[in-house]
């Protein structure tokens, strides 16, 4: 149900672009109401009127998280190679050159170090937008640069995963930063520096499967798909309909994977109390 | 003994040799005929390996008679007590876990399981884990990590079970505790993959100093079929996608994911399962050795700085 789902809202949202001309108003998939685009801008793509939860891309989850005018971005220089020499409907380069494009980014992360409350943090975002957010050999090392830095700076380790897990078009090197990563957060913890796991939507696959679901806290956005296997895979396998909001973060909530739940403009002061009550 | 479509020319050979060694009790006669058609039989193997394509070997790391990780428990360690249960919730017999002897030495061995009979692959889950597995595997490496035992592991699954009740009790968190749990252990480990390594779930066992590949298997980020279906929108193009994916032991080898490739006996490893069984006890030992002497913390930094460099890009 939740890849129907998902289909659905997609669909939606390009048609409320098609008709409502240019961007200008938006139709909210949570509560049907149309609103004018800026205040879902700024609103960090909260719906102002029902909380609905639109993904946000890195330099607003840098605004809303980080103090102002405190992140240096590090790493943008990596970029990805072609080691398999890939190719499906189109080649593995051909590709990445098109997402660079679209997204403005070089791969599919951003990291850098910034402050939160006054305390510095190393911050690392997956950018969805980018070949759905998947993990090649370019983000698992910004990844475990961003947790190397952590440690190098005693600075605790905020990821926040979108990401449908890792990348094809890069073979068993994709499956491999899985352990890399995760062999970088056994150091941190050896050092006691907190690592906190953002989990948006989605979190899924080989992300899922490695750092993003064994944070010291794991924090997850409302209404997020969170899950190892994808619905329309676990379905064909049991022959069984999926119980109603399956792969949701309020499920994982339930089923003790999860932390806490919590809304996107109040993540900030939620991360700044955990922090000061571990470490202050 | 099944055959695969490119084995067939094997069926007939094979069938003669039978009927004459039945039929030779005591004429010598036959002997000189059974070892010619004994000799033809390697060559026509030979040919048929010589020309397998990517698809043909990816089969051969599922052959209904590949040797399964309990065959190498019987021939390659004595001694062999098994450990059941995550503690938590229940035991996984997907992966089979516990210590034994290897040449007389303590270690701790883990693997997935696949099941032979209908019965046993359903009782098996098809090499697939659940939660329960990685965690019983967990529990296993802590111990032996205490203990001062290596941990050696043998890798052969399609992949974590994708199901129900394995999202509920946290497959996601279950593998990647296993990462995490691995990199951190104490003693010497080793991973060797004996059929197919499928994705995450085929790597919460790989966290080692050396990864092992023996020739005709395979380490793949998704399976052919998952690939082809998303990729290609069409699980039809599976052979497509395994050629695309270099998921075979000499690629992995180039990209830097494995230390050793084990080489087979003519035909692939259930041609003569206790030869297979010879050869990987032969690279287990040597490997072993050569981790012999490091302390805790340079094993833990080994493995480290193993999985530290593994990837591809420019900047």
């Amino acid at each position: 149900m939740a890849g129907w789902f998902t289909k659905t809202r997609a669909t939606i949202e390009a048609e409320a672009k098609k008709t409502l001309g240019k961007g200008i108003f938006r139709r909210c998939v949570g509560c049907s109401e149309t609103i004018k685009d800026e205040e879902f801008v700024r609103n960090y793509e909260v719906c102002p009127n029902c909380g609905h939860h639109y993904r946000l891309r890195a330099p607003g989850w840098v605004e809303l998280l980080l103090d102002e005018e405190t992140f240096v971005e590090h790493d943008a220089n990596l970029h990805s190679k072609d080691p398999l020499g890939f190719v499906d409907s189109k080649p593995y380069p051909t590709r990445v050159t098109a997402a660079q494009k679209k997204s403005g980014h070089t791969d599919a992360f951003v990291s850098g170090s910034g402050k939160l409350n006054d305390r510095d943090v190393e911050l690392g975002l997956f950018a969805f937008h980018f070949m759905g957010g998947s993990m090649g050999s370019v983000v698992g090392e910004k990844i475990t640069r961003t947790i190397e830095r952590g440690l190098a700076n005693k600075a605790p380790v905020l990821l926040l995963s979108s990401s449908g897990g890792a990348r094809m078009q890069e073979g068993a090197l994709s499956l491999m930063q899985m352990a890399k990563s995760v062999s970088a957060l056994g150091k941190l913890r050896e050092a006691n520096i907190p690592f906190i796991s953002i989990l948006a939507d989605p979190t899924t696959g080989g992300v899922a499967a490695s750092f993003a679901l064994i944070g010291d806290v794991n924090i997850a956005e409302p209404g997020a798909l969170i899950g190892f296997a994808g619905a329309r895979v676990i379905e064909q396998t049991i022959r069984q309909t999926l119980p109603e909001g399956f792969q949701r973060a309020e499920f994982l909530l339930d089923h003790g994977m999860v932390d806490a739940i919590v809304p996107r403009l109040e993540m900030k002061a939620h991360i700044g109390n955990l922090l000061s009550l571990w470490l202050d | 003994m099944a055959y695969l479509d490119f084995e067939k020319p094997l069926v007939e050979l094979e069938r003669r040799i039978a009927d004459l060694k039945a039929a030779s009790d005591g004429l010598d006669g036959l002997d000189t005929q059974i070892a010619e058609l004994e000799a033809r039989a390697q060559t026509v193997q030979r040919n048929i390996c010589d020309q397998l394509s990517i698809w043909q070997k990816v089969q051969l790391s599922r052959h209904p008679d590949r040797p399964y990780f309990l065959d190498y428990v019987e021939h390659c360690f004595t001694d062999f007590t098994e450990l059941h249960g995550d503690r938590l919730y229940s035991d996984d017999s997907a992966i089979i876990a516990g210590f034994a002897r290897f040449n007389g030495r303590p270690v701790a061995i883990i693997g997935h399981q696949k099941g032979r009979s209908t019965k046993e692959k359903v009782h098996r889950n098809f090499g697939m884990a659940h939660p329960e597995g990685y965690r019983k595997a967990c529990r296993i490496m802590e111990l032996a990590s205490r203990f001062g035992r290596p941990v050696l592991t043998f890798i052969d699954t399609p992949g974590a079970y994708p199901g129900l009740g394995a999202e509920e009790r946290g497959q996601s968190e279950a593998i990647g505790h296993a990462l995490y749990v691995m990199s951190q252990l104490k003693v010497p480990v080793i991973a060797t993959v004996i059929g197919e390594g499928g994705s995450g779930g085929a790597l919460a066992l790989g966290v080692a100093n050396r990864v092992l590949m023996l020739q005709y298997s395979t380490y793949s980020v998704i399976t052919p079929e998952g690939c082809a279906s998303i990729l290609w929108r069409d699980g039809a193009h599976a052979p497509d996608a395994a050629e695309q994916l270099k998921l075979l032991a000499p690629n992995a080898s180039k990209l830097g994911i494995v230390e050793e490739i084990v080489e087979e006996p003519v035909g692939g490893a259930h041609r003569d399962v206790p030869n297979m069984a010879q050869r990987l006890t032969v690279a287990l030992e040597a490997q072993l050795k050569d981790l012999d002497g490091l302390s805790a913390e340079e094993l833990i930094e080994d493995r480290y700085a193993k999985f530290r460099k593994i990837g591809a890009y420019n900047g």
